[in-house]
């Protein structure tokens, strides 16, 4: 289809979208549907059918942010959001749209955890219905794709995506405008452009609710992609265990094919592209660029040393661009309002918004989006709603098994890329895991060397041997079995790990343990010296059994 | 000219080898199709066994050494066959400070299973997940498929217990 026609599709749904005075938007995210959000779905549908409404809308939506109160229903046009809203609640809730709110289940969206956010990546989710192509395009979806194709160049588009500031989001934080440079300039007979989606990092679901809650917009950032390193073909590579955001991205897929956003001559040009999607098999070193690319090869994800950088030799040896969901997500906004928009928000060398999984021990669980510099106490206190059951606050985990524990006296600190690895940590992909007083430090540390471990693809010596001492060395000082001297080669096996490992799956693997030593020592003491765990979590036979 | 791939018989005469020699078609034979023709293998059989594996292998032209190493390096294939009814216990970040270990050591206690082990009667298999993804209502665990959220160790014994006697 040509722009025109389009548009016209886009103006046809607003139009239709009009006619609806009441639209019922249902979360079936993940998170909701895990709490039967898709029984209170066809109850409402099935209330409305019965009682014979006119211009009502039942719609299932993508996330809506707050998973920790699903199901969750948004009544347009008043943006009235319910929570905790069961099958049965639907006949009342109906009704309620005729007459007051419903006070019970009524969610207040003038709370902090809503006021702070700035959407931008998450601006369609819950807003439209994740598997119609036209909501997306009433939604000024593929405005950005139109915009590069007809009235840019690809030196245009690297040029915008240069100016907004847009650093990779996978966690490396990377220039995204340097990348995609640096494989136009690339030579090749073929260019390939990646998406990753494979998102490992326990504690984490950015990835997999963009991929939920809005496809389109993931697909429209690799078709622009494609146009401006000069691809014709991408993959879309997605974690298996993930298995409605492959569906969505597959219906997505096939639903842009058929209008010709993707396939040969887009929108009337000579431009073409196909994407394809493959997925993952559950292997957290995936994540890296160069072993990702190994697994879409069908062999074993493990990486190669770089140089040479997928920008020049990746898949199958051609120039590959590789960029984390969420990174393609930001495109489509940057090429619609232009660079300079994005450049205006975040801070000075982090540009734009960040998406959240917000999760552990705090009240308010679920996906928020917040502006760059925000600080990580506005998150966790005012948007998060602090910790719940009177419980103190300890130490915030950001960027998973490669990044670090954050302390109280931090929290002030703004939320951008080089803040976060100046007290040791990472942004990382947006995992950010709140811990209380209840949470032993070194058993969270344990824990990640565990996860590192099993996760060691086994190419590099100081990764797989390294990672498999060390997790001993954190179990004996768990166990309170550890002396002084463990704790030494710990430290020691910690910079020889950090140094000398091939990829970045071992170069991070000590961060947890590194941060944890740094800001909780006295913890790891506590274990060694006095044989107790200050928070009761690990298991130590008793001094008391041993004086007895 | 690539040699063309000559015809290699599945395993038996069950139909769902053909869906994995769709798979197979579809990425015209290539060596690059191997994980996804695992993909559909364990999809339709629920596990890869080896029969299937030595299909495979020949089908795409490669070394059974190169598919078994593929088949065992990513966790989300399995060689052995499951239990009649599975229960998999998230393992990510979240979970993990919400109690995730507490429930496993319950589900041994009672079954007398560790993840990754099938009670001897077929009836469950245990199993863990570096992460589902449903963070914000951690613990989380799946029975039979259906996730479910927020749940303490003696709530999830209950949901197994209703699963195996269904």
């Amino acid at each position: 289809m040509t722009p025109e026609e389009l548009r016209e599709l886009a103006a046809r749904r607003r139009e239709e979208l009009q006619e609806f005075k009441y639209r019922l938007n249902v979360c079936l995210a993940a998170g909701c549907q895990s709490c039967h959000g898709d029984s209170v779905y066809k109850a409402l549908k099935a209330e409305v059918e019965s009682r014979k409404l006119e211009g009502v809308q039942v719609r299932g939506v993508g996330c809506l942010s707050l998973c920790a109160e699903g199901p969750l229903v948004q009544v347009e046009p008043d943006n009235l959001l319910y929570q905790r809203v069961r099958a049965e609640d639907a006949p009342e809730l109906i009704e309620s749209m005729y007459g007051k709110p419903l006070k019970r289940l009524a969610c207040p969206t003038d709370a902090p955890f809503f006021a702070a956010q700035k959407q931008i990546v998450l601006e369609n989710s819950g807003r439209i219905d994740p598997e119609s192509l036209e909501d997306y395009l009433a939604a000024d979806g593929y405005e950005g794709l139109m915009r590069a194709l007809t009235e840019m160049t690809p030196a245009e588009v690297i040029a915008e995506m240069t100016t907004s500031g847009l650093r990779g989001r996978g966690g490396g934080g990377f220039p995204t405008g340097l990348k995609w440079s640096t494989v136009a300039k690339s030579k090749g007979a073929k260019k390939f452009v990646i998406c990753n989606g494979d998102e490992g990092d326990p504690g984490a679901f950015m990835d997999r609710s963009v991929l939920e809650s809005d496809p389109h917009r993931v697909i429209e950032g690799m078709i622009i992609a494609g146009y401006a390193v000069g691809a014709s073909h991408g993959y879309a590579y997605i974690r298996a265990e993930y298995p409605l955001a492959v569906k969505r991205i597959q219906n997505a897929i096939k639903q842009a094919t058929k209008v010709g956003l993707l396939g040969e001559g887009i929108c009337g040009t000579g431009f073409g592209f196909t994407i394809e999607v493959r997925l993952g098999a559950g292997a957290f070193v995936c994540g890296e660029e160069t072993a990702l690319i190994a697994s879409i090869e069908g062999k074993r994800g493990q990486p190669r040393p770089r140089p040479p950088f997928p920008a020049e030799s990746g898949l199958w040896g051609y120039p590959t661009l590789i960029n984390n969901v969420e990174t393609f997500a930001n495109v489509p906004p940057i090429l619609r309002n232009g660079g300079a928009w994005f450049a205006g928000m975040g801070t000075e060398k982090s540009k734009g918004t960040k998406v959240f999984a917000l999760a552990g021990r705090v009240k308010n669980t679920g996906l928020i989006e917040v502006p760059m510099g925000i600080t990580l106490r506005k998150i966790i206190f005012d948007i998060g709603g602090g910790i719940p059951d009177g419980k103190k606050f300890k130490a915030v985990q950001t960027g998973g098994p490669s990044g670090g524990c954050i302390p109280e006296e931090h929290l002030d600190m703004p939320v951008d890329y080089d803040s976060l690895a100046k007290v040791g940590s990472i942004m990382g992909s947006g995992g950010m895991i709140v811990m209380d007083e209840t949470s032993c430090m070194v058993d969270v540390a344990k824990y990640f060397m565990e996860f590192c471990k099993s996760e060691s693809c086994g190419k590099c010596v100081p990764c797989r041997a390294g990672t498999d001492q060390m997790h001993g060395l954190l179990s004996k000082i768990c166990a309170g079995e550890a002396t002084m001297d463990d704790l030494a080669l710990l430290e020691h096996l910690c910079e020889v790990v950090k140094n000398t490992s091939l990829c970045g799956l071992g170069q991070t693997a000590p961060n947890p343990v590194l941060s944890t030593l740094r800001y909780f020592r006295h913890e790891y003491l506590a274990h060694i010296q006095e044989k107790r765990c200050p928070a009761g979590v690990c298991k130590i036979k008793a001094a008391a059994e041993v004086h007895a | 000219m690539p040699p063309i791939p000559k015809k290699v018989d599945p395993p038996s005469a069950d139909k769902r080898w053909r869906m994995v020699d769709n798979t197979m078609r579809k990425h015209g034979y290539r060596p690059d199709a191997l994980i996804e023709s695992l993909h559909t293998m364990q999809e339709c059989f629920g596990y890869l066994e080896e029969p299937g594996l030595r299909y495979v292998a020949q089908a795409l032209r490669l070394p059974l050494s190169k598919v078994y190493g593929v088949a065992t390096f990513y966790h989300f294939f399995t060689l052995k066959p499951k239990g009649r009814h599975t229960c998999v216990v998230c393992m990510g970040t979240a979970c993990y400070i919400k109690g995730a270990q507490n429930i496993l050591d319950e589900i041994e206690h009672k079954y007398g299973v560790k993840p990754g082990e099938t009670t001897k009667d077929d009836a469950l298999s245990v199993l863990t997940a570096r992460c589902i993804g449903s963070c914000g209502l951690a613990a989380a665990v799946v029975v039979d498929g259906a996730i479910a959220g927020k749940v303490s160790a003696k709530q999830t014994l209950d949901l197994i217990e209703k699963a195996v006697a269904s």
